[in-house]
């Protein structure tokens, strides 16, 4: 492995009683994209927190290096290093969205050619331009996070964490994010992203890290991850009871789901096996009105991992669980 | 960078950014400019003739009262400024930007330093307006030599210093702005039980040192002294003395509130 841009170990934090990180090991190599994957509470935001010196570690921690520097003595060297984009636009709404990139600039000790240089590039490139000389708190989200992210950018840093960068965007300026983000390690910056969307994850991650309940529960890539957990299906709908319980007689190793009238069927999705299912239906002369092949995603990994987070999927999915 | 060039960059980069702030939304400091102006006109033609009978030489003078009162209204003119500060301090902490602020390699106390130089910059023009208005409406100081003009400036200066500290601090340790408009309150209350409207001689006997040793009645019979010729005194060095307390605990009061964990 190459140099690691971000090693923490024995990470922790309590408030009082609750402990919201419970000794996390994180090892990020420069230039990656590694997410940090966990449902809502499991200690994500906190961590951000502490790896961007924002807040202190809890005194048990082990050593803590960002960008190279400890954290714990040298906090401003880590400064230099890092940029951040938080979960809440950290743009100053009062004021336009130039005076806002030109303030980063002034803070980064700019000279006020470069800034007003870096200022406009970042304004072109964040597609921001038209935008530039109105409040900042009259943006919409998308456009406000995509400030946010440009003004962090300001200062040329070589490690960046984006806590939860597109949770609350609409799919066009989500996808608009992760191009930014993808663009980003391709100039060898370092990200370290959180989020609570398996997609997201799956989509940019060099390296994911599931955490739950303030601990690492799996790590690896999305398709080490996947291969945890098998959890190819074929999924049967039947808008007929009868043909329904005709179906679920004629196959073997059904999981039924009798509200929704739906058969899931253990497979690897392979033209064979489906041939065989294919085959026992047409012998017992039932037609499916759907049928659809699920490979394992990183749902099924984050659910087996998280012990099943509630309320965030579809229901028939946990049944089977 | 030394660490003091770093500061003084950092501080004047936010101190730029809270003019702005001002320039762009005037409105918050107008609105607080508005309780002075109303005292100053509601004392002097609502209850003057009344309250100038009870001080002076006696006899209805309107014009006596108009210079007894204004010195005490400048100085409530900048409690009344900085509970704009302790407001905006106060909307400035909810804001995402200065948990930016907290990982950037920049100097800590540049934001609150920032928020402190706009507020005494803010408070100096704010007690300029209420003066001017004052002046048209026939105050006039009294054999105030160019001296004692500086030293009114000086104090003027010193005492919103320890007023925005202090504001600072209450701005920072208060969830929400109308929270800390409420916190801050004191800061224009205080004025109402000094020398500022009436002398400290016509209050209960009771009452009187409470009126008499408050941060406000030693600098308003400083700035009486200095602009009109009256005896300065004890109050000259008590005031000084009440500023630079307050600079200094509201400076370490805010600083510490502020490095504290967010969380």
């Amino acid at each position: 492995m190459t140099n690691l841009a971000i090693a923490a170990h024995g990470l922790r934090k309590s408030y009082g009683d609750k402990v919201v990180l419970d000794g996390v090991d994180l090892a990020v190599a420069e230039g990656t994209i590694f997410s940090l994957l966990g449902p809502n509470g499991a200690g994500k935001t906190t961590t951000v927190q502490i790896l961007s010196t924002l807040i202190s570690a809890g005194p048990t921690s082990g050593d803590i290096r960002v960008g190279g520097h400890d954290l714990a003595t040298d906090p401003q060297a880590v400064r230099r290093t890092i940029g951040v984009t938080g979960q809440f636009s950290a743009v100053d709404g009062l004021i336009t969205g130039e005076e806002n990139m030109l303030l980063m600039a002034d803070l980064y000790h700019l000279s006020p050619g470069a800034g007003r240089r870096v200022t406009a590039d970042l304004l072109e490139r964040f597609d921001l331009v038209d935008a530039a000389k109105k409040p900042a708190s009259t943006y919409s989200g998308g456009m406000k996070r995509r400030l946010d992210l440009a003004m962090t950018l300001v200062g040329g840093p070589r490690i960046i964490f984006l806590d939860e960068p597109t949770t609350g965007l609409d799919p066009r300026s989500r996808h608009n994010m992760w191009q930014i983000i993808r663009d980003l390690v391709a100039d060898g910056v370092t990200v370290f992203l959180t989020t609570q969307y398996l997609e997201e994850a799956d989509e940019l991650a060099d390296r994911i890290a599931v955490l739950t309940d303030g601990r690492i529960a799996a790590e690896g890539t999305a398709e080490e991850l996947k291969r945890l957990i098998p959890g190819g299906h074929v999924r049967l709908r039947f808008d007929d009871p009868a043909a329904y319980a005709r179906a679920s007689g004629a196959l073997r190793e059904t999981v039924r789901d009798d509200q929704a009238l739906t058969l899931r069927i253990p497979s690897d999705g392979t033209q064979r096996e489906l041939h065989v299912i294919l085959g026992r239906l047409d012998a017992a002369s039932v037609h499916a009105d759907t049928l659809t092949v699920h490979t394992p995603d990183l749902d099924d990994v984050f659910f087996a991992l998280t012990g099943g987070a509630a309320g965030i999927t579809d229901k028939p999915k946990e049944t089977v669980r | 960078m030394s660490t003091l060039t770093l500061a003084a960059r950092d501080s004047s980069t936010m101190l730029r950014r809270n003019l702005l702030h001002a320039r762009r939304y005037p409105s918050l400091t107008l609105n607080l400019l508005l309780t002075p102006i109303m005292l100053l006109l509601l004392f002097v033609y609502i209850f003057g003739d009344a309250l100038s009978a009870g001080i002076g030489d006696g006899g209805p003078d309107r014009s006596q009262y108009i210079a007894y009162l204004v010195p005490g209204l400048l100085l409530m003119t900048v409690g009344s400024t900085v509970i704009g500060t302790a407001v905006s301090v106060a909307n400035d902490m909810t804001e995402g930007i200065i948990a930016r602020f907290r990982t950037m390699a920049i100097h800590r106390g540049s934001v609150l330093v920032g928020h402190v130089a706009g507020s005494v910059l803010q408070s100096v023009m704010s007690v300029i307006l209420v003066g001017a208005v004052a002046v048209a409406i026939g105050f006039r100081s009294t054999g105030a030599t160019t001296v004692d003009w500086l030293a009114a400036f000086g104090l003027l200066v010193l005492f919103s210093l320890a007023l925005t500290w202090i504001a600072v601090g209450m701005g920072l340790v208060s969830p929400n702005a109308e929270a800390a408009s409420n916190n801050a309150m004191p800061l224009i209350l205080l004025p109402l039980l000094s020398s500022a409207f009436v002398p400290v001689d016509s209050m209960p006997g009771w009452f009187q040192p409470i009126a008499e040793y408050q941060p406000f009645t030693p600098a308003i019979e400083t700035l009486r002294g200095l602009l009109l010729g009256s005896e300065i005194g004890h109050h000259g060095w008590l005031a000084v003395a009440w500023c630079l307390g307050l600079s200094v605990l509201g400076y370490l009061w805010s600083t510490a509130t502020f490095n504290r964990d967010s969380k």
